[in-house]
């Protein structure tokens, strides 16, 4: 396998995993707003939490997150553009 | 004043900008406190900011096709994160989104997740490849990516339905804050919004708008934060709302109880004389509706918003700006940081409003109250002129009950410094954050429409000879074009029959979504695959909204039609979107595969380094 493919792998794969963090911080918990609702997170209802801040934030550190981790990717494989930043 | 390179200064500049900037809000504090009239006060602020805006267009100007359509990619990654805030972040956004948390509640904050959760797409899927095949605008990556005009074509048809949809509502809110801000009629106020939102983008283009949408920005934040911040600590609220909450929202739980949550008939209200566009709380503020239903509509509703956020050209071609691949990625979770900023207030300001009104204990609360009591105070008088608020007494108790009083969400944001009893800059300081929000948006999409049009159908089209004076004089004159088109339709009030904003969404995800993706991902994506599935896409997603919106139903269809699967007129790109899946792909299989160029075009696309497919100037 060239240095190319085995680059566009990582890529992919990271790309999935990242798309799986977006999925459940975005569907996934939404499917279980009432059950969520009775739980409680600084005082909100859970759900509530979620849909107003906490998945707005969790969007954001996902990604920093992802762009931290494919640009060592981008590093292991040389193909960084470090130099001619 | 400054040494070294513009691009180098950025922070010094800005930052003597937002200090210029507050010592203004200060000086108007003091002109308050002198006894200038609250209107001029308004005016100023609107003027001041404007004037800046326009200044820095015109410094911006160029004659350079590379920097009238990409900025020159110099932006730095935390300003183009900044720009793109401003871009994303609409008229509609700064006024309406909290006022549509405050009657929504729950159901309503789906737009917070699908308006945020898109930038996972955009930056995972399309951004860092968009960047590095080095294209000007969105149909100029399909039509390489492809081959062809006829493509380009269809991908510009689709740019423009979206990006119409959108740019009249923005104008529209240009010139309804304008109008209050400045005491003029609406229908002049649209003109004077169009004109101001041209001269930032008209000289300069990408690089114009880019600097003044920094600006925009920081303008919007700190009008937005600000009465927030204030708001909480006036009302008990503590002084960081976003952490302390936790109680207020459990109070309002019991308030709603105390009070009853009814549901109006729409004969009733007829009968009381509502005006249009008032809305009445009928729903919980935190609670999740039961039910799979409930459960779909949620998720359904993000699903839209976030594939059309990844779709949508004016910000797409935000980060075709940026120096690098790499800063193009960390551009997009910059840009997701200051709309969080944003986005994260919103549900804060409504609960802290909500709350004002509401409870008893409180002396802004007015629901229990009398009505004549609740009829005799400043500001409800005030709204009550101008149709604002509205009280109907249904039971004829003379108290106020929470389904007698009416407002339009715009006053969540508008009013709420008033009733919390801020002083009147803080209405202006909202006023001039609108107006930005409201302009930084129009100047987005209505250069992504003009770039389309001179540079795809244009250049790329018509007159691919064409000299850059020329190229750039015929985008000049598009841009015109495109905003006056807008403005005129704004100014006859026509917008209505262009519904929601949410639909620039669905026609974006319905025609340009999977061929984006899938020019990126998947190689053997063919030609014909991606017409068939544009096509296909556009044209089932536009008629399935013809079908399923009882306006366009009536008359076409004879009826109005139950939505299938509760797909209604804001989720009609989960029609289209699939479709335009399927046809991409069979089409795609059953045709030829792309010539060994077009995969090595697409191998290079996937790779950071090495040079863009598109060269600096074409």
């Amino acid at each position: 396998m060239s240095n190319k493919d085995a680059y566009w792998n990582k890529t992919k794969n990271h790309m999935i995993v990242t798309l799986v963090l977006w999925a459940f911080f975005s569907l996934v918990i939404f499917m279980f707003g009432s059950e969520l609702n009775t739980m409680s997170f600084l005082g909100y209802p859970l759900a509530y939490y979620m849909t107003a801040q906490g998945s707005l934030l969790a969007f954001v550190i996902i990604l920093f997150w992802t762009a931290n981790k494919q640009e060592k990717i981008d590093e292991e494989h040389g193909f960084s553009e470090r130099e001619d930043d | 004043m400054f040494k070294g390179d513009f691009i180098q200064n950025l922070p010094k500049i800005y930052g003597t900008y937002t200090g210029g900037f507050i010592v203004f809000i200060i000086l108007m504090a003091l002109a308050e406190q002198a006894g200038v009239s609250a209107k001029n006060i308004g005016v100023m602020f609107v003027a001041f900011t404007v004037l800046i805006y326009a200044l820095i267009g015109y410094l911006s100007r160029t004659i350079q096709v590379d920097a009238y359509y990409v900025a020159g990619r110099q932006v730095p990654t935390v300003f183009n994160g900044m720009a793109t805030a401003a871009d994303w972040m609409s008229g509609a956004s700064f006024v309406a989104l909290a006022g549509g948390v405050y009657f929504g509640g729950y159901t309503y904050m789906a737009f917070l997740v699908g308006w945020t959760g898109g930038y996972v797409l955009v930056a995972t899927l399309m951004a860092p490849y968009l960047r590095k095949f080095g294209c000007y605008t969105v149909p100029d990556f399909i039509g390489t990516r492809y081959g062809g005009n006829l493509v380009r074509a269809c991908a510009v048809f689709v740019l423009f339905i979206a990006s119409f949809t959108y740019v009249t509502a923005q104008i529209n809110a240009t010139g309804t804050i304008a109008s209050r801000a400045l005491g003029i009629p609406f229908e002049a106020g649209v003109w004077v919004g169009l004109i101001s939102i041209l001269i930032c983008s008209m000289l300069g283009g990408m690089r114009a708008v880019t600097w003044t949408q920094v600006a925009q920005y920081i303008v919007l934040i700190v009008a937005y934060l600000i009465p927030v911040f204030w708001i909480s600590s006036n009302v008990g609220g503590g002084i960081f709302p976003h952490l302390m909450l936790g109680d207020e929202v459990a109070r309002l739980g019991e308030l709603e109880q105390q009070f009853g949550l009814v549901k109006n008939s729409a004969a009733d209200m007829k009968a009381a004389g509502v005006p249009g566009g008032l809305k009445y709380i009928s729903g919980t503020h935190s609670g999740v509706p039961e039910g799979g239903m409930a459960v779909w509509k949620y998720l359904s509703l993000a699903i839209c918003m976030m594939v059309g956020t990844a779709s949508l050209p004016h910000i797409l071609m935000r980060y075709f700006t940026t120096p690098t691949v790499r800063a193009a990625r960390k551009s997009v979770a910059w840009s997701l940081f200051f709309i969080f900023l944003l986005y994260s207030s919103a549900p804060m300001l409504a609960t802290l409003s909500k709350l004002a009104l509401m409870d008893p204990n409180l002396p802004t609360g007015i629901i229990g109250k009398s009505i004549s009591e609740v009829q005799s105070i400043e500001w409800v008088q005030r709204w009550s002129e101008v149709k604002q608020v509205f009280i109907a007494d249904f039971n004829g108790d003379g108290i106020l009950q929470l389904n007698e009083w009416f407002m339009r969400g715009d006053v969540v944001v508008l009013a709420t410094p008033e009733v919390a009893g801020l002083p009147f800059v803080i209405s202006g300081l909202v006023f001039a954050g609108g107006m930005a929000a409201a302009m930084s948006t129009a100047d987005g999409l209505v250069l992504a429409i003009s770039n389309a049009l001179s540079h795809d159908i244009y250049y790329k089209i018509i007159n691919p000879k064409a000299e850059t004076a020329k190229r750039l004089l015929v985008a000049r004159v598009l841009l015109v074009l495109i905003g006056a088109a807008g403005a005129y339709i704004a100014s006859f009030r026509l917008t209505s029959i262009l519904g929601s904003v949410a639909w620039a969404f669905d026609f974006a995800m319905s025609g340009l979504f999977f061929p984006l993706v899938l020019g990126v991902w998947w190689k053997r994506a063919t030609r014909e695959g991606a017409i068939a599935g544009i096509v296909a896409g556009i044209a089932s997603g536009t008629l399935y909204l013809l079908w399923v919106f009882p306006k366009f139903s009536v008359p076409i269809f004879g009826g109005v039609n139950t939505p299938f699967l509760g797909i209604d007129h804001l989720r009609f790109g989960l029609i289209g979107a699939p479709i335009c899946l399927v046809v991409m792909v069979v089409v795609s299989l059953m045709t030829k595969e792309p010539s060994p160029a077009t995969q090595k075009l697409v191998d290079d696309t996937r790779i950071p380094t090495g040079k863009a497919i598109l060269g600096k100037q074409h």
